[in-house]
């Protein structure tokens, strides 16, 4: 069977605008939470969200580095964060430079959860104020979920599958699955895969708050907010950015001496068939979706060493974590397990990918990253280890990321250290 | 240079994100400033905008160049 390694990493979010600083700045238990300052946030009930900084701050995001001036000016912010940390991943990969015959075999699959949401905000009031005439030509292309693999496949010549997951809050982990598999059938050789989001504006604010997702109750205090498996925990925060892998196949990254991260050994999926937005409350599907995970790895739970967790400090932190215990039984003892979404926010379709690259990065350099603001651990807790406030060295050989999504969707990923 | 001239090669500048000293009036905006046809009609939205005049879309399509775009918007605008 073609096995599918990790060969490139890149990301953009709220903590930084590349792999290593955000990476540095989350195991340094800093939050990318603070007051929305996009849009005047008067009247809305959450003023507060994890933004990408912009390029003079410390940890800030330049999109000029990657992404035309044109293109960014043309297109909604996910776009211009999946276009770049699709470059940063094959930058990394050492395949900014294919030969015509790889590119015929590298694809994407680069998703995206809602999609241009502040550009059909913008551009929908346009049309109200001044008519149909005033609407951009680049409306349609400039908010499509499927434009960063478009986009990307453009500016690198890359002719393989062009693919793109849309699952809500799985999509990252929905889309490095299906493209692994991709790779799997010979579909192809390489593929860029992940998932991004940008959806801070007045109407996504709004949407989620109205849907009672969103934190309301901190907005004096941002980066206390997001606070999974914390009593006191009451919605998720916003954020935004994109992850991006370079998956290859096995004996083609050997082949051409690439460093290699990790293997991609296991990917599972279901469905609730409960509830729109409420998880089953017994966690039936996310338990089913590791469980699918594990098996496709054949491993046992012992396996596991670190689970980096949907846990979006609402409600359901716990339901997903009961299903844990349960999956895990004694083992429960072994594994580390902590929600990163407590410095980054929740980035919607581009957490499953983000979140992956942080299960990586564990293995990579043995630390597991910390869970912010776990002061008061809800009822249940007990006897998990949720690595709170701080970061943690230990071993990790290999990592789980759950995502889960709004229409009751899920997605588990494993990701392992090579052995020849 | 008039002050029509002068705006109109600012928008083309952010529109396109090209170097100013590449927008003199006779290049043309697909051949030497790498436009595409959607950008023309964003182009042309812009300077509606700016300028408050009408550019059907007949004329729209005979701009080809930074001067047609100057030259129509002296001869139409209020």
């Amino acid at each position: 069977m073609r096995r599918v390694v990790v060969t490139g990493l890149g990301l953009v979010t709220p903590l930084g605008g590349d792999v290593e600083t955000s990476w540095k700045n989350l195991l340094a238990g800093k939050s990318g939470a603070g007051t929305i300052t996009r849009f005047d946030t008067t009247d809305q009930k959450c003023t507060i969200a994890c933004e990408v900084k912009p390029a003079d701050h410390e940890y800030g995001f330049d999109p000029m580095k990657r992404v035309d001036h044109k293109v960014q000016r043309q297109v909604d912010p996910f776009i211009v964060y999946g276009i770049d940390a699709a470059g940063q991943a094959l930058e990394d990969a050492g395949l900014s430079d294919m030969t015509d015959e790889q590119k015929l075999r590298a694809g994407c699959s680069i998703g995206s959860g809602i999609g241009g949401l502040p550009g059909i905000e913008s551009e929908s009031l346009l049309l109200a104020e001044k008519g149909p005439g005033r609407v951009s030509p680049h409306f349609v292309h400039g908010r499509l979920i499927n434009l960063i693999s478009g986009q990307v496949s453009i500016k690198y010549g890359l002719m393989g599958p062009n693919h793109a997951v849309v699952t809500a809050c799985s999509t990252g982990a929905h889309s490095i699955g299906d493209a692994a598999r991709m790779i799997r059938d010979d579909d192809a050789d390489i593929m860029l895969a992940g998932g991004a989001e940008s959806t801070i504006c007045p109407i996504g604010i709004a949407g989620f708050a109205q849907a009672r997702a969103l934190n309301m109750s901190s907005n004096d205090a941002p980066e206390k907010a997001s606070r999974p498996y914390d009593k006191d925990r009451d919605g998720f925060v916003m954020g935004e950015g994109a992850g991006v892998v370079v998956l290859e196949e096995y004996e083609h990254a050997k082949a051409r001496g690439a460093k290699i991260y990790a293997e991609v050994v296991g990917y599972g999926l279901s469905g609730d068939a409960y509830h729109v937005t409420a998880p089953h409350p017994e966690g039936f599907g996310a338990f089913r979706s590791m469980e699918m995970a594990l098996k496709k790895a054949g491993m046992t739970p012992a396996d596991i060493d670190y689970i980096n967790a949907h846990g979006t400090s609402t409600m359901a932190d716990t339901i997903e974590l009961g299903a844990v215990k349960r999956l895990f039984g004694n083992e429960i003892a072994n594994v580390s397990m902590s929600s990163t979404k407590s410095a980054i926010g929740h980035l919607l379709g581009g957490a499953g990918a983000v979140e992956s690259i942080f299960c990586i990065l564990a293995i990579r350099d043995q630390i597991v990253p910390p869970t912010l603001n776990l002061d008061n651990p809800d009822e249940g807790t007990e006897g998990v280890d949720l690595v709170p406030h701080t970061a943690k060295k230990r071993a990790v050989k290999a990592a789980l990321n759950n995502s889960f999504g709004f229409g009751g969707t899920n997605a588990s990923l494993i990701v392992k250290a090579v052995e020849d | 240079m008039s002050d029509s001239a002068d705006k109109v090669k600012k928008i083309v500048v952010e529109h396109l994100g090209v170097e100013a000293d590449k927008v003199t009036e006779e290049a043309s905006f697909i051949d030497d400033l790498g436009a595409d046809s959607l950008d023309i009609v964003e182009l042309v939205m812009a300077f509606e905008e700016e300028f408050g005049v009408e550019i059907p879309d007949d004329a729209a399509e005979k701009i080809a160049t930074v001067k047609d775009a100057i030259d129509y918007i002296e001869a139409n605008k209020g």
